[in-house]
């Protein structure tokens, strides 16, 4: 399912964090979201999941039952488990009291199972380091069976092979589950290397948009690293 | 399994609580007087059982499923381990709303008004009480990430309640101080047969909407964005939430008096049982141990031959060492 902007102009009230963005995400693609601090990253990806409304345009389709977040904090909570993490991804789906079926029983498993974390079922949230933490709310992601995930800085807390199994299990989400990936990140070698399209945001509150072989091309990769390009 | 060893316990107490007190009636007496096949042979006998150990063991037994589940309801909506009706200074709200309606505002001392009239204006002003002390813990807890800041919180506005309080008592009667430093002693012995049916019913009502929250409650453990993500309403599901433990809070203060530490010890000691924080395990869990709880200190306090102990010189004996252990785990 492709996710449209829409002339979407995002913020707090008066104040405009972007303006007039109009991009597309394609389904089976793996997108990042790329800029500096304060560009509005974590804006426009609260504005697509719903949890801001937009200052103007629109954003479409947006529910729980197509769309699925990973944030960056950790889930703190004492006896929490990991499979109830994942299974509260199933929500949109359960009765009222929540319970999982048996077939919702299989989709819980099928998600930690892809995630590699099936192992990790019975441990406590608390317990888990910051990378399984991550891999247990993406599993939650893939287990509310969204055509659309958004991630907000999945790796920012992850040591180097961790980044890079990260990026490489969204690209196989995308290419080979036919998932829609939106996250954003600030490793841009990484996300050169394996997004299909990137999404550049402007200090400004413009973006540019496309393949990272274009934003090179174009320029605005270089313009964004500004000096710092050298130590890439 | 744990649950069921739970339930057993509970009926044990249920019964114990009725057959066991400080005067000693034979179990034979006890059960016809239950049953109705009173032979009329000691009249204060009858009285004992069914005007003072029923609609205590009944008050006693709602009371702490209630205030377990008030503390369970905080400590989810605030994703804080150490929320809980007490802690939180929310009692105490109850606490000083109750002293100025009945102390100030020239109520009569029997705290607990003859008249329907009087009950009422008792249980809204805890209400109120609450409440207010509800929205400002609500919105320091948006400020202030750290539980500890937040406890502290809590303990500064009882502190104010205190102080409110001191200068009340300063102006009262001296009857009106005695009957009110009995009541802020708590106890399940101010439920007559008469007003059970008002508590029972308000305390039913709480448990079974707390029980229709049992999903919601779970998808606020992730956070306010996962929560809205699964298609809960946040900020509706919240105020709800509080609106709930403070009718629980505020019912059981204006009934029982300030009853501390169940509604926060109860929750943790549940999850320990439990193993998870699923809600649709751990709240029938933290119901049936808050009654379970709360039957065995109304148990201890009637123990005595002498008199009738009130009911907060037993819980924080095990309340306080519950708060200290998860302050440490946290560590």
């Amino acid at each position: 399912m492709d996710l449209k902007l829409h002339d979407l102009t995002t913020g707090y009230g008066r104040h405009t964090v972007s303006h007039n963005l109009n991009a597309r995400l394609q389904t089976g693609l793996l997108t990042c979201l790329l800029g500096p601090n304060g560009s509005g990253k974590s804006t426009l990806l609260r504005t697509i999941s719903g949890a801001q409304p937009p200052l103007s345009g629109t954003v479409t389709p947006t529910d729980s039952r197509t769309l699925s977040i990973v944030l960056t904090s950790r889930i703190d909570i004492s006896h929490l488990r990991a499979c109830d993490v994942v299974a509260m991804g199933r929500h949109p789906y359960t009765g009222y009291f929540g319970k999982p079926s048996p077939q919702d029983d299989d989709i819980i498993r099928q998600a930690m199972q892809t995630t590699g974390t099936l192992h990790l079922s019975h441990r406590n949230m608390t317990s888990l380091s910051d990378g399984e933490a991550q891999k247990v709310m993406i599993a939650k992601a893939l287990a509310q069976q969204t055509p659309v995930i958004l991630l907000d800085e999945p790796s920012a807390f992850l040591d180097f092979p961790s980044k890079v199994s990260l990026m490489l299990m969204m690209q196989d989400l995308a290419h080979n589950h036919g998932k829609t990936i939106l996250l954003s990140t600030h490793d841009i070698s990484l996300a050169i290397k394996t997004a299909d399209t990137l999404w550049l945001m402007n200090a400004d509150g413009t973006m540019h948009t496309g393949t990272p072989r274009q934003l090179i091309d174009t320029g605005h990769i270089a313009t964004y690293l500004g000096d710092s390009s050298q130590y890439l | 399994m744990k649950q069921t060893l739970l339930v057993i316990i509970l009926v044990i107490l249920v019964i114990t609580n009725i057959f066991v007190g400080s005067v000693h009636i034979p179990c034979t007496e006890t059960l016809r007087i239950l049953t109705g096949q009173d032979t009329g042979n000691n009249p204060s006998w009858t009285y004992i059982i069914l005007h003072s150990r029923l609609p205590q063991m009944i008050t006693a037994l709602l009371c702490g499923a209630g205030l377990a589940t008030a503390g369970l309801l905080l400590q989810t909506a605030f994703r804080n381990p150490l929320a809980g009706p007490s802690i939180l200074g929310i009692d105490s709200g109850a606490n000083m709303a109750v002293a100025i309606v009945v102390m100030f505002a020239g109520g009569t001392m029997t705290l607990m008004g003859t008249t329907l009239g009087g009950y009422l204006l008792v249980i809204l002003a805890a209400m109120a009480g609450a409440m207010v002390i509800m929205l400002i813990i609500a919105t320091l807890s948006t400020l202030l990430k750290s539980p500890v800041m937040l406890l502290v919180t809590g303990v500064m506005i009882s502190y104010i309640t205190s102080s409110l309080i001191s200068l009340l008592q300063f102006h009262t009667t001296e009857h009106g101080l005695q009957a009110y430093t009995f009541w802020g002693m708590g106890g399940f012995t101010g439920v007559t047969m008469e007003r059970l049916p008002i508590y029972a019913t308000l305390m039913l009502a709480s448990l079974i909407i707390s029980i229709l929250h049992i999903k919601p409650l779970d998808a606020i453990l992730l956070g306010d964005a996962y929560a809205q993500n699964l298609g809960v309403d946040t900020r509706r599901m919240n105020r709800r939430l509080y609106l709930l433990a403070g009718l629980i809070t505020a019912t059981t203060t204006a009934f029982c008096g300030p009853i501390t530490f169940i509604g926060l010890a109860t929750p943790h000691i549940a999850r320990l049982l439990c193993g998870t924080a699923t809600h649709r395990i751990l709240m029938p869990t933290t119901m049936i141990l808050g009654a379970v709880i709360s039957l065995t200190c109304n148990q201890l306090c009637t123990l005595p031959t002498s008199s009738t102990l009130p009911i907060n010189t037993i819980t924080p004996l095990f309340g306080a060492p519950v708060i200290l252990w998860v302050i440490l785990k946290r560590n």
